[in-house]
């Protein structure tokens, strides 16, 4: 990292002071298996440049962050991800979250939303309102933003195969209260190749899947410049059992392959890429986490700039959400998670992230509790008022064992997406099951380093008591399922039949085409047309996608 | 010695695999045979694939919340065809006050999350073998 200072002197002292180590080594001897080195000196990062590699805040290849002042002038977005039930009981808790100090909202749609079926449709049955909040028709959609102003918190929607139609319906609901679509700030998920790999709720095929996509990346670019229209999911890639770098590696083949799709469709790099955001996890390693976030910046500012020569900063900056690990919470001992969560969350903070949602301690059991809830956010707020880390632009930067292996995650995520164009890109490297594969390999790897003890899991397969499950969970309303039926009901014997039936024939008439979708798909919201009745014209225009089920 | 069948399945719309795939690699490396379904199976489905199976073992994965809707129809599709003594069990985000009602109903057993799969091939090596 600085070369005048490594002198041949270094690397005879540190060879030396080895070979002395080695002798105790017998009476003392190291955990076996261990991913990082037992020591890091400056020999470790001779290769690193400190201009080229590492460089200054809010300049490529953005290393220690993507603007000049980070934290010093604001802190990350405290976003939690909140929504059940239905959208009034939704409402109600951003209302709460709003109220006790939270910056921006993030929506949890239930699963028959996700998957685009209305909440009466059979594959619904149960799960109504449980996993997020049910949203069948605009009037939803306007219930859950009710009283909500929308030029001034920004929303981010986790929605993937249906995100056009959510959009649309959010664009209607900010026209109802007067806000300009060129206000509105926010994001869509809107990744679908990692439905097809990690979460699941795909509905088409990869080809039209993708001309969702880059309708939305044009759509977006030219009339709500600010919205992010896509948000790439690394995070679900890593809880479905990717490593750290993995979890890179997988996303940005997923990102490439959307880009390389937008510019076949005749759009320009700079024009839609600075809409590109990014969701990823923190995990429990503490260092190596840290390491990604910086290694994750400057890989993707060198692939923008290297692989599909984007100029502007914006196309070239990583701007991306965090959300904390889920899947390493227990059931046992769920206070522990309390502590799991706050150095998750600071790993993303010394990574420097844009946003931020911290679990709830009972989620390895239930949804949130109110209280649970606020727990996760105060946490946020302890570690930017009170800790200190925030007051200092990337403090770990210069360390040897954050820059090492800062290098070291990047180059292999590197070798890594190599691979995956070697197949073909990643929509081929899904058809083929590698991604799918890779993942499942390493979360068994993982389950069996914590049986065999070679992993210790506090509280799970060591310091282990009895325990008496007395907490108090949140339960969702058992009648919401048909309390939404029944809105959903008493709405189409009201709306105009007529308009609803035209919309949709002009839904499938844009989906035949092969026009822009977004604009037919917001009049078409406008009618109270149903996210099923609309996703089922395009499951019979564009078909449905059936997974592998490989182990 | 008959080797035990187990069917792995993913009910509902609910898309989390990990857990369901981890427990299935368990099972085979336990000398099991497993038939795993993938996702987004209803009650009728799995029934169907059980009897058509011929297995011997059941194992719901659930983090959608959606357990107390699904076993009842699972377990009513299973009594329509014959299969009610099959051994039953679930796992995934499935809160400790709901499980004696689904024990009640017929559910061998629940596994939430950090349960070492060696415990759940324990259990069915016990139960079914």
């Amino acid at each position: 990292m600085d070369d005048s200072k490594i002198t041949p002197t270094l690397a005879q002292a540190q060879a030396a002071w080895r070979e002395r180590t080695e002798k105790g080594l017998a009476r003392f001897p190291e955990r076996k298996n261990l991913a990082l080195d037992r020591l890091y000196t400056p020999l470790d990062t001779a290769q690193v440049d400190v201009l080229s590699d590492i460089g200054f805040p809010g300049e490529y290849p953005f290393t220690r962050g993507v603007q000049p002042t980070m934290y010093r002038a604001r802190h990350w977005t405290m976003r939690q991800y909140s929504g059940f039930a239905t959208a009034e009981e939704s409402n109600a808790r951003y209302k709460y979250l709003l109220g006790q100090g939270q910056t921006g909202l993030s929506v949890a749609f239930d699963l028959p939303t996700q998957i685009g079926y209305d909440s009466d449709h059979e594959l619904a049955l149960g799960e109504v309102g449980k996993v997020g909040v049910a949203i069948d028709t605009l009037a939803d959609m306007e219930a859950l933003l009710d009283g909500i102003p929308l030029d001034k918190v920004s929303t981010s929607m986790t929605i993937n195969a249906p995100a056009a139609v959510l959009l649309a319906m959010y664009i209607a609901v900010a026209e109802k209260q007067g806000v300009a679509p060129a206000a509105l700030t926010g994001t869509i998920q809107n990744d679908i190749l990692k439905e097809y790999i990690a979460r699941g709720t795909y509905i088409f095929p990869p080809a039209p899947s993708m001309r969702l996509i880059t309708d939305t990346f044009a759509y977006c670019s030219r009339n709500i410049p600010k919205w992010n229209p896509i948000s790439v999911g690394a995070y679900h890639i890593r809880e479905a059992g990717a490593d750290a770098v993995q979890e890179v590696a997988f996303a940005f083949a997923n990102a490439i392959a959307y880009i390389e799709a937008a510019i076949a469709a005749g759009l320009k790099v700079d024009d839609f890429a600075p809409g590109i955001s990014w969701i990823f996890t923190a995990d429990l390693n503490f260092l190596e986490e840290i390491a990604k976030f910086r290694a994750a910046r400057r890989l993707w500012a060198r692939i923008m700039k290297e692989r599909f020569g984007a100029h502007d900063k914006k196309s070239q900056m990583l701007r991306f959400h965090v959300h904390t690990a889920g899947s390493v919470l227990t059931s046992q001992q769920p206070d522990n998670n309390v502590v799991r969560i706050a150095w998750q969350a600071l790993s993303a903070v010394l990574g420097g992230t844009q946003s931020l949602a911290t679990c709830a301690k009972d989620e390895a059991i239930a949804l949130p509790t109110e209280d649970s809830a606020r727990l996760a956010l105060r946490t946020q707020q302890l570690i930017a008022y009170e800790s200190g880390v925030a007051d200092t632009v990337d403090p770990l930067a210069g360390s040897w064992c954050i820059e090492a292996l800062t290098d070291r995650i990047e180059a292999e995520a590197r070798a890594y997406i190599a691979r995956i164009d070697a197949l073909g890109g990643a929509a081929a490297a899904i058809e083929k099951g590698y991604m799918q594969g890779e993942m499942a390999n390493s979360a068994y790897a993982f389950q069996k380093s914590i049986e065999t003890g070679e992993r210790v899991k506090v509280g799970v397969n060591t310091f282990t008591q009895e325990e008496t499950h007395s907490g108090e969970y949140l339960t969702v309303d058992p009648t919401v399922g048909e309390r939404q039926v029944a809105r959903l009901n008493a709405l189409r014997a009201k709306r105009d039949a007529a308009k609803v039936s035209a919309a949709l024939a002009e839904v499938r008439a844009v989906a035949r085409s092969g026009e822009n979708l977004m604009p037919t798909l917001i009049s078409a919201a406008k009618t109270y047309a149903g996210l099923g009745e609309i996703c089922g014209v395009l499951r019979e225009e564009f078909g449905e996608y059936s997974a592998h089920a490989d182990i | 010695m008959k080797r035990i069948r187990v069917l792995v399945t993913k009910p509902g719309l609910d898309g989390h695999d990990r857990g369901a795939k981890v427990v299935a690699r368990a099972f085979r490396d336990a000398g099991f045979e497993v038939i795993y379904t993938g996702l987004r199976q209803t009650p009728e489905m799995i029934a169907e694939t059980a009897l058509q199976e011929d297995v011997d073992v059941i194992g719901l994965s659930l983090l959608s919340g959606a357990h107390n809707t699904i076993f009842p129809r699972l377990i009513s599709e299973l009594k329509a065809r014959g299969l009610e003594d099959l051994l039953l069990i679930g796992g995934g985000v499935i809160p400790e006050g709901d499980i004696p009602s689904l024990k009640a109903m017929g559910v061998a057993e629940i596994f939430t999350p950090g349960t070492p799969t060696g415990k759940i091939v324990d259990f069915v090596a016990a139960r079914a073998g």
